[in-house]
């Protein structure tokens, strides 16, 4: 099992045609992902890479039974779209997208609210690289063929930080059950703590790796999540240590602008609450495969008669 | 995007938040005339920079005489005022504000903000006004009042004159004080601002409700829709860099430090800030060049990481994914030869057409230093920085 994704999830891409979501598309296709259509307003009927193309996301969902959708459509329109998703019964909504303004986010997750628990839409980003279970399907703009499917997951607001730790494990021979990319603006449509919780369910998933950034509340609220709650090791990170007090990096919100907010504080949070802390970026990989090797040696003297031997690394690269 | 005290004052204005007279100068014999235009023998002169913190550096004078206005506006007008927030460079004053000085009685502080942990926008006030909020929070928290707001119907009148009476004012200047935070709210979601402070609100003498200092800044991504706010951007208050790097559509943030830094994504560049530092030394910028970057992307980020003189090292760090790292390979080579650039280059690509890549980087020619992981890159930078330093040292000691 991997969580979000897998290669039964039909996929249908808002924005279809634009040159961005074209590309993916094909990206995604080739990977594996079982992409059944998309929407731009206005070209329905016609189609595109060979698939059917609708005006309207209801018609993309009656017709091809899409559970899940990919957003491509630029900025300001990416709220009506994220809503026109939820009303339309997509259940997972991956925005891609930056850019969107933070009223229309606050707007977008009140309107996300309107649906009942069962049937209310998760959404991923905005301004993230997207969701991959490796070797199952894809949505997004990430490098498949760097992701090696295994028992981690990842969850990160940075992208390329997230190729990077997936580069940095693969050469360990760690795989990934899923990775999320949750975004880097102020306000997104899920936070570190919704995607752990999901890892804490997935029997696939055996520990988790979380890459946060400087700016917001969100790791620290999943730090004291893990010390209460989490049966799984995990692993954080938060970039940012040598940024400066109230400039924005890059994303929108990355910025350090109250109590809490810096990566050392973040940081120091997360190792209060039990997790394990990469000491720095190029640590992803190696901090993860201590943790693992280690919960393999205490599970193996808990259960000696089917122990591994402990000094061995596991092989958790199937 | 941020904006001066009189901008935000007269936005402000326009939602019904009483503001007192005044007006903007240039010059010296301009305030004096602003002075006369407003009447009354008090004015309040102060220095419009981008900065908080500005009374504290001697940038907001009372005056009660035009021989005094004209002699404060001189002083301020051309002098680089130092605040707590400007860094030591300061930042050049050019224009005054001019305003009605008032007699207060009590000083409140009211400021809106798009809480991250709700994900609404708050309101947050305290009757302790004039000081900066993170200080009143430290010293007392308890008198921070907070309201959240539902955003299917925005700010309610209750909600409002709750605020107002918690905030400890009589009956008489409850409907004002009301109107000026209604205002304010309205303000902030029509214009798509993510910051309005109102610091003080004060309660004059004679009983009327007026800000007396205001501040707001506003979303970027929204910038789109709301051309009147978009027309206040004053490109001479925001580094001359960061101006230069959003044209290319690189995101760009200068520091203080001597290796350069040009990176895909936000979180990675970030991270690659971080190697350096704990290699050892120090960044000279944040630059994110963004996906599908092109060569010409690539060469403009080059130009603007050393257009900043204390650059003495280069590091590439690519981790393509929309991007190619051939296209990359490409934009370095290129700089590399247009800019004649003679400072060492280090670049570390991965992901999406990595060996195309590092084979036009080897085959070019150029020394350009090739490094295979983060770890690697930003120890073959820190090494570069101290061979040149080194290679200064020799050089100056060799010219003695």
């Amino acid at each position: 099992m991997s969580i979000l994704i897998d290669e039964h999830t039909r996929i249908i891409l808002q924005g279809f045609t634009g040159d961005k979501a074209t590309f993916h598309a094909r990206e995604m296709i080739a990977y594996g992902a079982s992409v059944v259509g998309g929407v731009t307003p206005g070209k329905g009927g016609s189609t595109h890479l060979g698939l059917p193309v609708f005006n309207t996301v209801k018609d993309a969902v009656r017709v091809t039974g899409a559970t899940a959708s990919g957003i491509f459509v630029p900025g300001p329109f990416t709220g009506d779209a994220i809503m026109e998703a939820a009303d339309g019964g997509i259940r997972l909504a991956v925005a891609i997208t930056d850019g969107i303004p933070a009223q229309d986010m606050m707007r977008v997750k009140r309107y996300l609210r309107r649906y009942p628990r069962e049937k209310r839409t998760t959404l991923i980003g905005p301004n993230c690289a997207g969701v991959i279970s490796p070797g199952k399907s894809m949505i997004g703009i990430m490098p498949g063929h760097i992701y090696k499917r295994g028992r981690v997951g990842v969850v990160t607001r940075s992208g390329t930080l997230g190729y990077e730790a997936a580069a940095q494990m693969a050469v360990l021979g760690i795989g990934i059950t899923t990775s999320v990319g949750i975004g880097g603006d102020p306000i997104n449509g899920s936070s570190f703590l919704d995607m752990l919780q999901l890892f804490e369910q997935d029997p696939e998933t055996d520990a988790v790796l979380m890459i946060g950034e400087i700016g917001g509340p969100q790791e620290a609220e999943a730090a004291v999540w893990v010390a209460a709650n989490a049966s799984k090791p995990v692993v954080g990170y938060v970039a940012g240590l040598s940024a400066p007090a109230g400039r924005r990096m890059g994303h929108a919100g990355a910025i350090i602008s109250a109590f809490g907010d810096s990566a050392a504080e973040k940081a120091e949070i997360m190792r209060n609450s039990g997790l394990e802390v990469a000491t720095s970026p190029s640590e992803l990989g190696a901090t993860m495969h201590r943790v693992l090797t280690r919960s393999v040696s205490r599970s193996a003297a808990s259960k000696p008669q089917q122990a591994a031997p402990a000094h061995q690394a596991p092989d958790i690269s199937r | 995007m941020d904006i001066h005290e009189y901008q935000a004052k007269e936005l402000l204005s326009n939602f019904g938040v009483p503001i007192p007279r005044g007006i903007v100068a240039y010059t010296p014999d301009q305030a004096v005339y602003c002075a006369r235009e407003i009447g009354g023998n008090r004015w309040v002169i102060k220095a419009q920079i981008h900065s908080g913190g500005r009374g504290q550096a001697g940038g907001v004078r009372i005056t009660t005489s035009e021989h005094e206005v004209h002699a404060a506006a001189a002083d301020l007008l051309g002098r680089r005022l130092v605040t707590k927030q400007t860094g030591p460079q300061g930042k050049l004053v050019q224009r005054l504000y001019i305003e009605a000085a008032v007699p207060i009685a009590k000083e409140l502080y009211v400021g809106f903000v798009l809480d991250r942990r709700a994900e609404r926008i708050c309101v947050v006030a305290t009757p302790e006004g004039g000081m900066e909020i993170e200080e009143i929070a430290a010293q007392s928290p308890g008198s921070l009042l907070r309201v959240v707001i539902e955003p299917a119907v925005g700010m309610q009148g209750f909600q409002a004159r709750e605020l107002c009476f918690g905030l400890g004012l009589e009956a008489p200047q409850i409907p004002d004080a009301t109107r000026a935070v209604i205002g304010a709210y309205r303000a902030f979601r029509d214009l798509d601002a993510t910051m309005v402070e109102i610091n003080p609100l004060a309660v004059t003498a004679d009983g009327r409700v007026l800000a007396l200092d205001a501040k707001m800044t506003f979303d970027d991504n929204a910038l789109f829709r709301r051309p009147n706010v978009r027309e206040l951007r004053d490109y001479t208050e925001e580094d001359p860099r960061e101006a230069d790097a959003s044209k290319f559509g690189l995101n760009y943030v200068g520091l203080d430090g001597q290796i350069g830094c040009i990176v895909n994504g936000a979180g990675l560049a970030m991270a690659t800030m971080d190697m350096i530092k704990l290699a050892g030394a120090e960044p000279a910028n944040f630059l994110d060049v963004g996906g599908g970057a092109s060569p010409e992307r690539v060469a403009a980020a080059f130009r603007l990481v050393l257009s900043d003189p204390r650059v003495k090292v280069v590091l590439v760090n690519i981790f393509a994914g929309i991007n190619r790292c051939d296209w990359i390979a490409q934009g370095v080579v290129q700089a590399a030869r247009d800019q004649h650039i003679s400072v060492p280059i280090v670049a570390r690509l991965a992901g999406t057409n990595v060996d195309e890549g590092r084979r036009i980087l080897s085959e070019s020619g150029l020394h350009i230093i090739p490094a295979e992981s983060l770890a690697d890159a930003a120890r073959k930078a820190v090494a570069a920085l101290g061979d040149d330093v080194r290679a200064g040292a020799g050089s100056a000691q060799a010219a003695r």
